[in-house]
């Protein structure tokens, strides 16, 4: 089974990245891009029995490991 | 007092640290991440700067797990002393022995310079060799050390008195221009700036001498 894990950074929290990526963009002549914010995709292959169980056991690692909860949110796709 | 520096792969300001601690008189131990126990009568356990584990995932993040770490943990539950310098301080806010994370620099770049500091807080045993309000200069190399907690962390590090040091002019967008802070029992300090750059003649500087040279000295 593998899974999406998506971790991007909480609403509200500066992104200084994603700030300079929109700025980027602007000056290529983007300028209708009014934000940009950039996170990261985690990949995760797992031998689970069910998406229930593999979800359950992935949530666990975001929470433990892979987002940091303080600025971090994260998304779990079974895919 | 003995001192422990924990060695990471990717930690390059150990050797720093550990010159740092035998020029004020400390004994020294080094201790690699896979070890999975302490030396007995460790005084103080320090986690040097450096990119350990290259940065990957976040800063800090993977050598907050690695097997020593546990042990560092029961050695800071049993109210022993721990100092985190730059990466240290982030790899102590990851395994949430200190609240907040240390984020990206506002400016987006890698910020190498000497800064004026302004201690704090000066009843700790990192702290007390310096006068309530003095200013010191510290060198800061780093490109993760904007400062962030949520409001009510920051309130009660303030009214806790657990902000050892502050920037005098914010390099990188820290909250509350915090580049250092203290547990709640003030035994564990974490910062970004680097005491250990600032300690022989011929670093041009010694401002970071009484930091190290009062470590678990009587206040």
């Amino acid at each position: 089974m593998k899974a999406r894990v998506t971790v991007m950074l909480k609403e509200g929290v500066l992104d200084p990245q994603g700030e300079a990526v929109k700025h980027a963009l602007n000056s290529l002549k983007y300028n209708k891009v009014k934000s940009v914010r950039q996170g990261k995709v985690i990949e995760i292959g797992i031998d689970e029995i069910s998406e229930e169980r593999a979800n359950k056991s992935i949530r666990e690692m975001c929470e433990k490991l892979l987002a940091n909860t303080v600025i971090e949110s994260y998304e779990i796709e079974i895919i | 007092m003995r001192a422990a520096v924990i060695i990471f792969p990717g930690s390059n300001c150990d050797r720093d640290l550990l010159s740092a601690l035998r020029f004020a008189g400390h004994e020294t131990i080094s201790i690699w991440h896979k070890e999975t126990e302490l030396p007995k009568n460790i005084d103080l356990i320090a986690i040097p700067g450096g990119f350990s584990f290259g940065d990957y995932l976040r800063c800090g993040a993977i050598a907050a797990k690695s097997p020593i770490f546990k042990e560092v943990i029961k050695h800071i539950d049993r109210g022993g002393y721990a100092l985190g310098i730059c990466n240290g301080f982030q790899i102590l806010t990851e395994a949430g022995i200190l609240p907040g994370i240390l984020q990206q620099n506002v400016g987006t770049k890698f910020i190498s310079k000497a800064i004026d500091l302004r201690v704090n807080n000066t009843s700790s045993t990192f702290t007390h060799n310096y006068s309530s309000n003095y200013i010191i200069s510290i060198p800061i190399a780093h490109h993760e050390g904007n400062y962030f907690a949520s409001a009510d962390d920051l309130k009660k590090l303030h009214d806790r008195n657990c902000i050892a040091f502050e920037y005098l002019d914010n390099p990188n967008g820290a909250s509350d221009n915090i580049a250092g802070i203290l547990s709640e029992n003030h035994r564990v300090l974490g910062m970004m700036p680097h005491p250990e750059r600032h300690i022989e003649n011929a670093h041009g500087c010694q401002d970071g001498y009484p930091f190290f040279e009062g470590l678990l000295a009587t206040s």
